[in-house]
């Protein structure tokens, strides 16, 4: 991804394969910010605290396997969208915007998985 | 923008599609700079119930509260643009494109409503 | 819109054109307004009355050959199409070179960059290698047919080119024409070069830059729609290199 040399070469199969991740992480995180949203509401209604959250949470396979997928396709579809401000508005471009892409990613699903930690 | 075509106020952009990808851009980065926040909130819950309980306590304030309304509008305002944009690329072309923008627009603001009805 | 310029129109018209380079400047002139004036009319006008040393571009003044496009008040139009009435209704009239190209002088931008882009979009037809028997039968109904239609009455006047946000931010961008064009081909069933084509445009410069701001769609002078085009291709790369075939 991103090499200096062949990059011309790898340049439409990688933005085409941007575009399908973005896509189909677009359409998981639809299915998850929807009921991320219904969540938001029902829990404010019921009072925010540490033990409403956790007794929600905690050792629950529906909670583990709900967040891991929304972090997951959160680490894949933030990115591809930041890299997309970081080439058309910043102007980074090469190595450096695909090194970038990667860090967020990897700094996104380290802190999403850290959180679900604490949560289930 | 630079060059003569523009020397005036741009209006090419006056448009919904351009304002439709306007807030979208702004929406998701907005919401990708939070989320790191986000992340380590909730990631307080790894040091005891008790601090993440007195974090919880201390976002009940009102300023946090309208923080928190707008994260809610431009959260369902980027799923709701989201879904426009799918549809633009996966559906067969509709004319109604400013009803798209206003459309999901409207959403984000119904939902900041309803939370922050119920907040 | 109000017409405020009735069929006998009359009086003088105060109008804006730019003269020189990038870096040039909005030189005013006054010119006799006339029934169903034009933008072109009024450019020529200026430089067959007042000053012959202004440059412009026209050729068939018919809306076919796309040679007359200009920013007229800030939006790119084909000017011997658009009537004076219909967009100087406050008094005001500003003509300037396109933007998204590089300006040569007065009204005239260099095309080429524009053109060159058709060319790397692999926008020309590419016949098969062995001789074809017969003659290729395709249906007018055929969803193919209808996808190539829609895209194929473009003049090449660049309004599009210089109503994109895209190709501004990334001046490598193949831009909604050539973009355009390419969708045309791929969907025309007697073009043997669908795999060359969608890899070229692929790339980072290419269809998938585009996030759909529909500028080219609201400019266009022949209706056309870009963005459902670009979509088009992106739909049909993300299948082509589903299948390892970018």
């Amino acid at each position: 991804m991103g090499l200096a040399a062949g990059q011309t070469v790898n340049a439409a199969r990688v933005e085409a394969w941007l575009w399908i991740a973005q896509r189909l992480s677009a359409l998981l995180l639809a299915a998850c910010v929807a009921v991320h949203l219904a969540v938001i509401i029902y829990a404010t209604r019921q009072g925010v605290s540490a033990a409403a959250i956790l007794g929600r949470t905690r050792g629950s396979p529906v909670a583990l396997a709900f967040y891991g997928t929304f972090v997951a396709a959160i680490a894949m579809h933030v990115p591809i969208g930041l890299r997309a401000i970081l080439r058309e508005s910043i102007g980074w471009s090469g190595a450096r915007l695909e090194l970038a892409t990667i860090a967020l990613a990897v700094l996104l699903l380290a802190l999403g998985l850290r959180a679900i930690g604490g949560l289930v | 923008m630079s060059g003569p075509g523009f020397a005036h106020r741009n209006p090419v952009r006056a448009q919904p599609g351009y304002l439709g990808f306007l807030i979208h851009r702004v929406s998701g980065l907005a919401l990708a700079l939070f989320l790191p926040v986000h992340f380590w909130a909730l990631g307080l819950a790894l040091d005891g119930e008790a601090r993440f309980d007195a974090f919880l306590a201390w976002t009940q304030n009102p300023v946090l509260k309208l923080v928190e309304t707008v994260l809610v509008i431009l959260l369902a305002v980027h799923l709701a643009g989201g879904l426009r944009v799918l549809a633009i690329e996966f559906l067969p072309w509709h004319r109604r494109q400013k009803a798209a923008v206003a459309i999901s627009a409207g959403f984000g603001v119904a939902m900041g409503l309803i939370f922050l009805l119920n907040a | 819109m109000q017409d405020t310029a009735p069929r006998d129109a009359s009086g003088v018209l105060a109008v804006e054109i730019w003269r020189g380079g990038t870096d040039g400047g909005f030189a005013r002139y006054e010119v006799p307004r006339r029934a169903n004036q034009t933008v072109l009319d009024v450019v020529t006008h200026v430089q067959r009355q007042i000053d012959p040393t202004l440059a412009y571009r026209f050729a068939c003044r018919v809306g076919m050959c796309g040679s007359c496009a200009m920013t007229v008040n800030g939006r790119p139009r084909w000017t011997c199409r658009t009537h004076v009435s219909k967009v100087a209704a406050d008094g005001r009239l500003a003509v300037a070179p396109l933007a998204n190209l590089p300006v040569v002088r007065d009204l005239v931008v260099d095309m080429a960059p524009f053109f060159d882009k058709w060319a790397r979009a692999e926008g020309r037809f590419i016949p098969p290698q062995e001789p074809q028997s017969d003659f290729a039968v395709v249906k007018p109904a055929s969803a193919k047919r209808r996808a190539a239609d829609a895209g194929i009455e473009c003049i090449g006047c660049a309004v599009c080119y210089a109503a994109c946000d895209i190709v501004g931010w990334l001046p490598d961008y193949l831009g909604p024409a050539a973009l355009n064009r390419a969708w045309t081909l791929v969907n025309d069933v007697r073009d043997a070069g669908r795999d060359r084509r969608l890899a070229a445009v692929a790339g980072d410069a290419g269809c998938h830059a585009c996030h759909s701001q529909q500028g080219c769609v609201s400019h266009c002078p022949k209706q056309l729609n870009p963005t459902e085009s670009i979509a088009g291709l992106k739909r049909a790369t993300a299948w082509a290199s589903l299948r390892g075939k970018l």
